[in-house]
């Protein structure tokens, strides 16, 4: 017989927002001493009240928009009761009865095509902190850095049916929920966290087999090999009744390649969930509203195909350039100031990019003001700046955000004069300095005149329009 | 028996004591549990910090029962105070009637204040949900808790009221500056005219109903019109207010675990082990008896049929007042089922307070706000208190 896979996924993206979500901690706590990142109320102490950061509820209505959610207008917070170490309130407060967005659909493309992910909701929650277990000593230590640092869960509907699609998924809702810039769900920072719900039914059933959870997966790697090995497993229990497939939480072992049961204790149990009586529900009126849809940036591949069509780039120029919506701002800056598409693709792609590569930054931290790139492209296009020149300018441009180009052009002395009579000045010493390059040259080795050219440029601090420079180099040689 | 949890020197004239549930900075608060012995706050309650700047001197911090949901504070881990006949005595009425306090700060969660100012001649009040910020307070049921105050006189709790209330970005349910605003001095006041007596709340002693009539009097005497009428669903606040207080309080306590602070037994070898032992070792019964209850009653199986329908009686009851106060200005009820309690009535009636909470539960479900007074309890519409107060003011000077 012929089996299929069912998925269904929980996500949970970490927003990327300067605070906590119901206190004034900072957010960021990523390699920073453990409890630094804390105070009373993370810490969960008695007496502290929770005020919601509103810029949470933003970042949660763009994702909930982005995924094409319906946006719930009234959304209201729970709490979540569990006992456990790195949970210090021993409740979480989340969303059970009124999620910011339900409802949504996510489209991924794989080698079968395209295919349309329903999702079911996305709600918020708060993160808890971390186990950090001391070998050594046998001891277990808590780092409250990360409570109440803010989530959103992404529960999809049991649509998926591969690890290609998984991964399609995983990589689309990383792609639009970066263009939003509310989340930067990168695995390997924990910024973005996986359930995986796996069931195995014979092709074209219509009923759900058994269901297993594997929990807070962290790489996309590990997922697929989980999910081959748990469909394995599913197929081998059912075809050949290795075991009783029950419905359970496992635990993915990446390194033995395997999944175990966990124990019923750590899995069992009501959450009891009930509105946390806190927290007013948050009412998002048609102004909230309409500004956080406002704000959202056009996808990626709508990007892409305006880039083609109507600016003309090549498709590996898109390509490059929508990978960011930092990009995209940047480059779609640059040019409407330069007026030149191809010009501004040209120095995002080279200039720009290794600049950022430069300072080992990525391409979502890049805060350049496209107006002043563009700016700057004018210069060169416009004989006013060398073009090593310019490239010294966009690099102070990239330490000091306050550099305008032509003030800094100006300051440095890298404006082009076309002053004749030193161009002619230089021409003379330098040519009269190398009389066996000019020998070559009128020898008919044409290429010898470009140490002199050289030369010429740098006497003159390549503050000269290169063609002029190259004619008026001729025209003296050749008349000697 | 020490009335006293912690005693404070201070200089200035105008002392208070704030009961155990207030967190103050550099004194302990245990909120009369053994599992916080010894917890001292890294911050202090809001309101501690506004009376302060008003001019008020802390002169100490008073027991309270267990999590402040008994009757007068006979819960508590130091133990019940009680005379030699064995009634039970309330710690901030003791030290009031001393005088070594002109008022209490109290947090009134299952109506202890109440019952304290009744049964103790005192004045006090439970002020509109949302005017007095909560930062700062022991959680228990957040939905209703509320800070109160208790004095000798009605413009005491006045001038206490203008100096507390008002709008607190530290809690969320906090309401705007302009609706705080009408609990201060200077908000108009308005002549309260119509009173009603429910009867069906009428199921006290003799000396309570005396108590109830006496007031009726003297408000009849003073031309305000007593309606005596029926009414038997503000009664059922109580079921419902029960339900609500023990489930959020079971959350609320949970945070004590014997992880980070407070109670830790010695007698543990797993996690499971420390918690279970640390709780079981440190709180009461009666706080045992009601995390069992909240935590059922918040269970999938009950959480639609117990849980969301209290949830819904309390919408029903906040309907019920408003209509009653299209007609009337307050509603009259007891306070308590009676004067005085005995120890020996309370150890061998364990749920007392989940009963005797029946007059106090109508305000704490719906957030209104009640003033207890010559040992009867006045409801009046949200926002009115300062009115309620300015009667109460007007009645003691008559008396005198």
């Amino acid at each position: 017989m012929r089996y299929e896979t069912v998925i269904g996924l929980e996500v949970h993206c970490e927003l990327a927002t300067d605070s906590k979500i119901f206190c004034s901690c900072s957010a960021h706590s990523y390699g920073a001493e453990p409890n630094t990142h804390v105070c009373p109320a993370c810490c969960g102490m008695p007496g502290m009240l929770p005020i919601v950061n509103k810029r949470v509820v933003d970042y949660g209505m763009k994702a909930g928009l982005m995924l094409n959610c319906h946006i719930n207008r009234v959304t209201t917070f729970d709490k979540k009761s569990y006992y456990y170490p790195d949970l210090p309130s021993a409740y979480q407060t989340t969303q059970w009865f009124a999620p910011v967005a339900v409802n949504g659909l996510v489209e991924i493309e794989t080698s079968e095509g395209k295919k349309g992910i329903r999702i079911k909701q996305i709600h918020m929650e708060e993160d808890a902190g971390k186990l950090v277990h001391d070998i050594r000593e046998d001891t277990t230590h808590v780092d409250f850095n990360r409570t109440s640092v803010p989530l959103i869960e992404i529960v999809s509907q049991p649509d998926l049916s591969s690890a290609e699609e998984v991964e399609a998924y995983l990589e689309r809702l990383k792609a639009l929920l970066r263009y939003a810039r509310v989340a930067e769900c990168e695995m390997a920072h924990g910024t973005m966290r996986c359930d995986v719900n796996l069931s195995v039914r014979p092709e074209g059933s219509d009923k759900l087999g058994v269901r297993t959870e594997m929990k807070n997966m962290n790489s996309i790697e590990a997922i697929k090999r989980a999910i081959e090995y748990e469909t394995a497993r599913h197929i081998d229990a059912i075809e050949n009744g290795t075991e009783v497939l029950v419905q359970e939480t496992r635990r993915w072992d990446d390194i033995k390649g395997k999944s175990y049961a966990m124990r019923s204790k750590e899995t069992a149990g009501d959450y009891r969930y009930f509105p946390d009586p806190n927290v007013m529900p948050v009412v998002i009126d048609d102004e909230w509203f309409d500004s956080i849809q406002a704000s959202l940036p056009e996808f990626p591949e709508v990007k892409r195909e305006k880039y083609t069509t109507e600016l003309g780039l090549s498709d590996y120029d898109a390509e490059q350039i929508a990978k960011s919506i930092a990009l995209c701002e940047c480059f779609e800056d640059a040019y409407s100031v330069c007026g030149n598409a191809k010009d501004a693709a040209n120095w995002m792609i080279s200039e720009v990019m290794s600049n950022l590569n430069a300072r080992q930054m990525t391409y979502d931290m890049l805060t350049l003001d496209g107006k002043a790139l563009g700016e700057l492209i004018s210069l060169v296009s416009g004989n006013k700046v060398g073009r090593a020149n310019a490239k010294k300018i966009l690099n102070a441009m990239f330490d000091d955000a306050a550099v305008v180009p032509s003030k800094y052009a100006e300051e440095n002395g890298f404006i082009i004069s076309n002053d004749t009579g030193l161009m002619d000045k230089v021409i003379k010493t330098m040519v009269e300095a190398d009389p066996k390059a000019v020998a070559d040259y009128k020898g008919g080795k044409e290429k010898a005149i470009m140490a002199i050219y050289g030369k010429c440029m740098k006497e003159l601090r390549g503050n000269c329009d290169p063609q002029m420079l190259r004619t008026k180099l001729i025209e003296y040689i050749n008349s000697l | 028996m020490e009335f006293y949890f912690e005693k404070v020197n201070t200089s200035l004239d105008k002392k208070i004591v704030a009961d155990d549930m207030l967190l103050t900075k550099g004194i302990p608060t245990t909120a009369g549990s053994r599992m916080l012995d010894g917890y001292v706050s890294l911050f202090e309650a809001e309101v501690l910090t506004r009376l302060t700047n008003a001019g008020y001197g802390l002169c100490g911090k008073a027991s309270v029962g267990e999590l402040a949901i008994d009757l007068l504070g006979e819960t508590s881990y130091k133990g019940a105070c009680v005379d030699e006949n064995g009634k039970i005595l309330n710690p901030v009425a003791e030290i009031i009637k001393s005088g070594d306090a002109m008022a209490g700060i109290c947090l009134d969660a299952n109506g202890y204040v109440r019952r304290a100012a009744a049964q103790y001649g005192l004045v006090s009040v439970k002020p509109t949900y949302g005017t007095v910020s909560r930062f700062g307070m022991i959680p228990v049921a957040c939905s209703g808790d509320c800070v109160s105050v208790m004095a000798e006189s009605a413009s005491a709790c006045r001038d206490i009221l203008d100096a507390m209330a008002g709008h607190d970005d530290k809690d969320g349910t906090s309401l705007p500056e302009s609706k705080c605003a009408l609990l201060k001095k200077s908000a108009p006041v308005v002549e309260i005219k119509r009173v009603a007596v429910i009867t069906d709340m009428l199921c006290c002693d003799d000396t309570v109903n005396s108590a109830v009539n006496s007031l009726v009097a003297k408000l009849e005497a003073d031309g305000i019109k007593v309606d005596r009428i029926e009414n038997d669903l503000i009664k059922k606040s109580r079921n419902a207010w029960n339900i609500l207080m023990s489930a959020e309080l079971c959350n609320n306590v949970s945070r004590y675990d014997g992880v980070k602070y407070g109670y830790r037994s010695n007698n543990f070898t797993s996690i499971d082990e420390l918690y279970t032992n640390s709780r079981t070792e440190a709180f009461g019964d009666f706080l045992k008896a009601a995390i069992l209850f909240g935590s059922d009653t918040l269970s999938t199986e009950n959480y639609m049929r117990v849980y969301d329908k209290a949830l819904r009686v309390r919408r029903l009851i906040c309907e019920e007042f408003g209509k009653l106060f299209k007609e009337y200005d307050a509603v009259l009820m007891p306070a308590c089922s009676a004067m005085a309690y005995s120890i020996d009535a309370v150890r061998a009636n364990k749920d007392m307070p989940y009963t005797e909470n029946l007059y106090t539960a109508p305000a704490s479900i719906t957030g209104l706000p009640a003033v207890a007074f010559e040992g009867v309890q006045l409801i009046c519409n949200y926002f009115n208190e300062t009115s309620l107060l300015a009667l109460c003011e007007k009645l003691e000077k008559e008396g005198k």
